[in-house]
């Protein structure tokens, strides 16, 4: 294990971060506009919304990753490895985030919107200023649980020959036949990772007035 | 219309499904004055100020505030009109709205949550949004706690706030609805301290609550809602020297039993 190799590795854990920082932010306004449209008035509106949840909640990564890398040729769309990547990794966490910030809105105290509406904000202001800011510090936690499984899930790129933590760690351990030490330092990176991820959630909740944990 | 009368209701209907809350209300309640509504529970109090506040849409009758109409309005030919969103809103800027659960945005500061009306509705600068909004708290007794965030307050306090919270944006008339309800009972005294500070000051009120000492001392006006009608209303010293109303009576003693029971510890 030399300096070259952690060097080597510390350049997959920044592709992996901006692999998962890409799709999580991308996934959260994708997860918006399908959790608009699952709580819209329109039925064919909830219906679809309710199609793309099951679909990308239900088709495993691995296989969803793997059908974009193949399907976009075929389909005359020739694009790097990194961009089905972000597609499939985006699709699956949009779905996910759509469900939880739904489950958000939906226990939304009645009265505190009731209280905007006496003070006289319209229906714009109430959804920016009250409902969306509630319903996000009612599902933060489970929005930085969500990037942390996106973090890690991002590891199954490898696959479509993203050079990632993990498939750095690969290559390296088949050209120095030695895969302990380059596991062993790639989960370091996801742990780090991971770590920062939990910090940034804490920072944003202190923002939305959460009480410390 | 007189000039004096704040809030109208005639003949307000009120329904959830084929069950009848609210069976044809008549109300004044004058300018400068509070009136108390106070009933068992179940009697329609909650739902009578929320149709007022057009949280609740009335079925039939007619709301006015100030003599405006809220929410619908009757064509000579008596059929009844929906009125704009924004008329709505309008009127509705005369009425300021105090609830049981405080219902603070936790996600703001008890500064934020005063000045949030100050900036977004009348599109204060955030300078002159700030100052207003410390007045308010000043007012209430809650300077040193304007940065806190609700989940860091009393009871009590979070009331206040919500007190301010619905001054600052300068209203006619308060709602407000069992202020002191979810309050430990040693917290109600400073909420009814200052709604009793607001009552001097001449500000127009209606308040659901089941302090019979604070309607007995404060209210000009008294309205003893029973079984979804008005059953006795009038000046606070006739309501409460003779009960004569047997409703009343009863509703009374229960009521003043349980402060007894308070004094006998038990
Ligand atoms: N949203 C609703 N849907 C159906 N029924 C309702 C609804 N809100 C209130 N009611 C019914 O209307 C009646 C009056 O309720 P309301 O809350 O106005 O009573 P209240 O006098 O405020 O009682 P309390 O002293 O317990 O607060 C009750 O029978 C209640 O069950
Ligand atoms: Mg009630």
């Amino acid at each position: 294990m030399t300096w070259i190799h952690v060097y080597l590795l510390a350049v997959g854990a920044v592709v992996t971060a901006g692999l998962s920082v890409v799709s999580i932010t991308v996934g959260l306004a994708i997860g918006i506009l399908v959790c608009a449209a699952s709580l819209s008035r329109a039925a064919p509106l909830r219906w679809a919304a309710r199609v793309y949840v099951s679909f990308f909640r239900g088709v495993p990564l691995l296989v969803l990753l793997l059908l974009i890398y193949h399907l976009l040729p075929q389909i005359g769309i020739d694009v790097p490895g990194v961009v089905a990547a972000l597609v499939g990794l985006t699709l699956c966490t949009s779905a996910y985030q759509a469900e939880t910030l739904r489950g958000g809105f939906v226990n939304i105290a009645p009265g505190l919107v009731e209280a905007g509406r006496m003070i006289g904000l319209n229906a714009t202001q109430l959804l920016v200023r009250i409902r969306a800011p509630i319903a996000l510090r009612l599902t933060l936690p489970a929005l930085v649980n969500e990037g942390i499984m996106i973090l890690k899930a991002s590891s199954l790129v490898s696959v479509v020959g993203v050079g990632d933590i993990t498939r750095t760690a690969q290559n390296l351990s088949s050209s120095t036949y030695r895969p302990i030490e380059m596991f062993a330092t790639a989960g370091v990176f996801y742990l780090l990772l991971n770590v920062i991820v939990t910090r940034g959630g804490n920072g944003l909740g202190r923002l939305l007035g959460l009480p410390r944990t | 219309m007189s000039g004096d009368v704040a809030i109208t209701l005639r003949n307000v209907v009120k329904r959830y499904g084929d069950h009848e809350v609210l069976r044809g209300i008549d109300l004044d309640v004058r300018h400068g004055e509070v009136t108390c509504l106070i009933g068992p529970s179940g009697s329609g109090k909650s739902t009578l100020l929320r149709c007022v506040a057009f949280l609740e849409e009335h079925d039939a009758g007619i709301i006015r505030i100030g003599g405006a109409p809220l929410g619908f309005d009757e064509r000579p030919d008596g059929s009844r009109i929906r009125l704009p969103i924004t008329e709505i809103a309008r009127v509705r800027r005369n009425i300021g709205m105090v609830f049981q659960q405080f219902n603070l945005w936790p996600h703001m500061t008890a500064l934020g949550n005063v000045a949030e009306g100050l900036r977004q509705v009348l599109r204060l600068h955030k300078r002159e949004a700030h100052d207003r909004a410390m007045a308010h708290l000043t007012r209430v007794g809650l300077a040193e706690r304007a940065s806190y965030y609700p989940s860091q307050l009393s009871g009590g306090q979070q009331q206040r706030v919500a007190i301010a919270r619905a001054l600052a944006m300068d209203p006619k008339i308060m709602l407000f609805d069992e202020p002191t309800s979810s309050l430990d009972p040693e917290l109600t005294g400073e909420v009814l301290n200052v709604m009793r500070d607001l009552a001097a000051e001449g500000m127009t009120m209606l308040v659901v609550t089941h302090e019979i000492g604070f309607a007995a001392h404060v209210a000009q006006h008294v309205v003893f809602l029973d079984q979804a009608q008005i059953a006795l209303e009038g000046r606070a010293s006739d309501v409460f020297r003779k009960p004569w109303h047997p409703r009343m009576a009863q509703f009374l003693e229960t009521y003043l039993d349980r402060g007894a029971s308070v004094l006998l510890g038990n």
